[in-house]
C-alpha cells in the first residue's frame, strides 16, 4: 500500500502531575511514596505522539497504531479506561515496575522486545513514536535505545511536526536550541520519532472508540509478559524533594511607577 | 584507572566549539584531576582545526571526526562519528554537552559500545567513585546517582559550570576516520516558529514568564490581549529577555482562542515545558502550585507581579511579589527602559 505505516507508539505512565511526590526508599532502590495509589495518566509527550500517530494513520488508510506501554498490570487498565476512548490503537501491554527511577537502558531492551514480537508488523513500514522524554524519568535515552536494537538508524528528537511526502519520504521538524526547528528530510520509514508536544489537541473522548479499543485491550493486559528490568549497574547515593523555600518580600499598596522604577533597576544590576 | 573522554562539536558557524562544549571540556579537566585519570577530547564537526584551539591550555589528546556529512546534525552520521571517538579513545567515562546534537546520539552510542547513559546532568563529583546529580518527574525531585558499568556517558546540562577558556600552545589534533553508513536523512535548514519574532533566547539574562492572567477580563469586564501582546513585546525588545509562558496560556493559543498569537509550545515552560536557565526571572500574571513552577527552577532571581498575594506560583519561590496590575507596571517598566535606552544611545 503506497505510504501506509505501521506505527509503534510507546507510551508510559506517570503520577498524575497535579499530585505531591514523596520519594522514599524500597528494599529495590528509590520509589515514590504511595506510588500504587497516586493517580496515573499517560505520560504527557508520549501522548502527544499517540495523537500524531493516529493523525497519521487516518490520513493513510492501510496505516496501523500499536500502544506499546510497560506498567503494572493493574495501572495500566486504570489508565487505559481513558486512554481507549482517544483514538484508535491496538496495546501491546508489558508487565512491569512502575516509577522513574528504573533504567532506561532496561526499560528499553523490554520494549524492543515487545515490539520486535508484535505479530505481522513490517519493519520497512515502521514509524517508531514516542515521547522525545518521560515525565517521570525525564532522560530521553529509551527511545533512541529502541530504535538501535532494532536496527533503526534515522532517528529524530524533539519533533514538533512530520509531514509525508508521495515519495513515501517525509520532513520532520526537530526541536533544537533557540526556541528554533530543524528541519531534515528522510527517504522513509523505518525511523524513531521521539515527539515533544507536536501540534495537535487532546482528542475528545469517543466512546464508540473506547469500545472498541477495549475489546483489544482487556486480553492485551490478560497476556502482557512480565518484565524484571535490570539496575544496570546504576544506584542511588540520595534522592530528595528539593528544600528551597525563598523568604518572598510581598509588597503591597506601591504605586505603579515605583514598582516599575525598582524592577528596572533591579534589572539593570 | 578511568580513561575521560569529552565529546564536543561546533557551532552554527562552523568555526568554534558551542559554549555548551567548552562547559564539558572544563567539567572533564576537573573530574580527571580529581581522578587522576587521562584525558581526551573528541570534537564533530565539518572543519574541526580552528574550534579545536579553543581548548588550548588542556594539553591533552585531541581528536577529530571532520568532514562535510558531519557539517549537520543528524543521527546517523553524528552516531558513527562519536562511536568511533569513543573507540579510539578507549574512553570508560564520556561526558558530552547536553545540546540537541548530543541528547540525540549519545544513548543510541553508548548502546553500541555496551555502555549506559545518563542525561540532564546538572552536576559531577567524586564520592567513592563518580558520582552524578540529575533531576527526575520534571525537576521534582533530585538524586545523586552513580554507576559501576562502564563505559557511562554523561551528558552535562548547559549553564552549570564555566566553559574552558585556556591558553597554551597550538593544538595538535588527530583525525579519526569513520566509516558512514547510507545516509538516508537530509537536513535541510532551521525554521524559526514565526519569521522576525525570536521570543525564546536562551542567552539573555532575564526570563519574561507571561502567564494566563494575560488574557483574562481586566477590571473593565474586557480582555485586552492586544494591549497584553503589546507589552510583552515591547518588554522583550527593550529588555532582551526570553519569553515563556505557562501551560495554560499556550493550549488557548493553539485552541485558537483570542490570544497571544506569537506563543507556541516551544515557549512553555513548566511540568511539560523547558526549565530555562537565566539569571533573573519576571513572572507576570502567573498562577499555579508545583508543576507550573518547575518552570523556573533554574532561574537565579525571580520577581513576580500578580493581583494575587498568597499565589502559589510567587509565595515562597519568588524573592518579590508586588501585588499590582501588570498591565500598569509593564507599561512604564517599557517606558522606563525605552527612555534608559534613548539616554545610552
Amino acid at each position: 500500500m503506497a505510504n501506509s505505516f505501521h506505527i509503534v507508539v510507546c507510551a508510559s505512565i506517570v503520577p498524575d502531575p497535579l499530585q505531591t511526590l514523596e520519594p522514599v526508599d524500597a528494599p529495590g532502590g528509590p520509589t515514590l511514596k504511595n506510588e500504587m495509589v497516586l493517580p496515573a495518566v499517560l505520560d504527557p509527550w508520549a501522548a502527544c505522539a499517540l495523537y500524531e500517530a493516529a493523525n497519521l494513520a487516518a490520513k493513510h488508510p492501510g496505516s496501523k497504531v500499536w500502544l506499546v506501554s510497560l506498567g503494572p498490570k493493574a495501572k495500566l487498565q486504570q489508565v487505559m479506561m481513558t486512554v481507549a476512548q482517544k483514538v484508535p490503537f491496538e496495546l501491546v501491554a508489558i508487565d512491569g515496575p512502575l516509577g522513574g527511577f528504573t533504567d532506561a537502558h532496561a526499560t528499553a531492551a523490554a520494549l524492543a522486545e515487545a515490539i520486535a514480537a508484535i505479530p505481522g508488523l513490517e519493519r520497512s513500514r515502521l514509524l517508531l513514536f514516542g515521547g522525545w522524554e518521560s515525565a517521570a524519568r525525564g532522560a530521553g535515552v529509551t527511545m533512541q535505545v529502541v530504535g538501535e536494537r532494532l536496527g533503526i538508524s534515522d532517528q529524530f528528537q524533539g519533533v514538533d511536526q512530520i509531514t509525508v511526502r508521495d515519495d513515501g519520504g517525509f520532513e520532520v521538524l526537530e526541536r533544537v536550541e533557540g526556541g528554533q526547528h530543524q528541519v531534515s528530510v528522510c527517504a522513509g520509514a523505518p525511523a524513531v520519532l521521539g515527539w515533544a508536544t507536536g501540534n495537535l489537541p487532546e482528542p475528545r473522548n469517543s466512546p464508540q472508540i473506547g469500545m472498541v479499543n477495549m475489546r483489544g485491550i482487556l486480553p492485551a493486559l490478560q497476556r502482557a509478559r512480565s518484565a524484571k528490568l535490570g539496575a544496570n549497574g546504576l544506584s542511588y547515593v540520595s534522592v530528595s524533594l528539593p528544600r528551597q523555600q525563598r523568604e518572598t518580600r510581598v509588597v503591597r499598596d506601591m504605586p505603579e511607577a515605583e514598582i516599575a522604577s525598582e524592577i528596572v533597576t533591579w534589572i539593570a544590576e | 584507572m578511568e580513561k575521560l573522554l569529552v565529546l564536543t562539536h561546533v557551532d552554527e558557524s562552523g568555526e568554534a566549539l558551542t559554549k555548551a562544549s567548552l562547559e564539558a571540556v572544563a567539567a572533564g579537566m576537573e573530574m580527571a584531576g580529581a581522578l587522576e585519570a587521562s584525558v581526551t577530547i573528541g570534537i564533530v564537526g565539518a572543519r574541526t582545526e580552528t574550534a579545536a584551539q579553543q581548548v588550548a591550555g588542556t594539553a591533552v589528546r585531541v581528536l577529530a571526526v571532520a568532514g562535510e556529512a558531519f557539517a549537520e546534525a543528524r543521527y546517523a552520521s553524528d552516531a558513527a562519528a562519536c562511536e568511533a571517538l569513543c573507540r579510539a579513545a578507549e574512553a570508560t567515562l564520556v561526558f558530552a554537552p547536553a545540546s540537541s546534537r548530543f541528547n540525540r546520539v549519545i544513548p543510541g552510542v553508548a548502546y553500541r559500545l555496551g555502555g549506559f547513559s545518563d542525561t540532564h546532568v546538572t552536576a559531577v563529583a567524586k564520592g567513592e567513585t563518580v558520582e552524578a546529580t540529575r533531576w527526575f518527574y520534571r525537576q521534582r525531585v533530585e538524586a545523586v546517582l552513580r554507576r559501576e558499568t562502564r563505559p557511562w556517558f554523561l551528558l552535562l546540562e548547559a549553564g552549570t559550570r564555566a566553559p574552558w577558556a585556556g591558553s597554551g600552545d597550538a593544538v595538535r589534533v588527530e583525525t579519526v576516520a569513520v566509516e558512514l553508513p547510507a545516509l538516508r536523512t537530509k537536513v535541510t535548514g532551521v525554521r524559526a516558529p514565526r519569521q522576525g519574532e525570536q521570543t525564546i533566547r536562551p542567552n539573555a539574562k532575564i526570563l519574561f514568564v507571561a502567564g494566563a492572567g494575560w488574557t483574562k477580563k481586566q477590571a473593565d469586564g474586557k480582555v485586552h490581549a492586544a494591549e497584553a501582546e503589546n507589552l510583552i513585546l515591547d518588554f522583550l525588545h527593550v529588555a532582551g529577555a526570553s519569553l515563556g509562558s505557562s501551560k495554560s496560556l499556550v493550549d488557548q493559543s493553539g485552541e485558537n482562542q483570542a490570544v497571544l498569537g506569537f506563543l507556541t509550545h516551544l515557549n512553555q515552560i513548566g511540568q511539560t515545558g523547558a526549565t530555562p536557565r537565566h539569571p533573573k526571572g519576571l513572572s507576570t500574571c502567573c498562577h499555579g502550585e508545583e508543576p507550573h513552577v518547575v518552570g523556573w527552577r533554574f532561574i537565579t532571581e525571580r520577581r513576580a507581579v500578580s493581583l494575587d498575594p498568597n499565589c502559589g506560583w510567587a509565595r515562597g519561590k519568588a524573592d518579590v511579589l508586588y501585588v499590582a496590575d501588570a498591565f500598569k507596571v509593564m507599561a512604564k517598566v517599557n517606558a522606563l527602559l525605552a527612555d534608559r535606552k534613548q539616554a545610552s544611545n
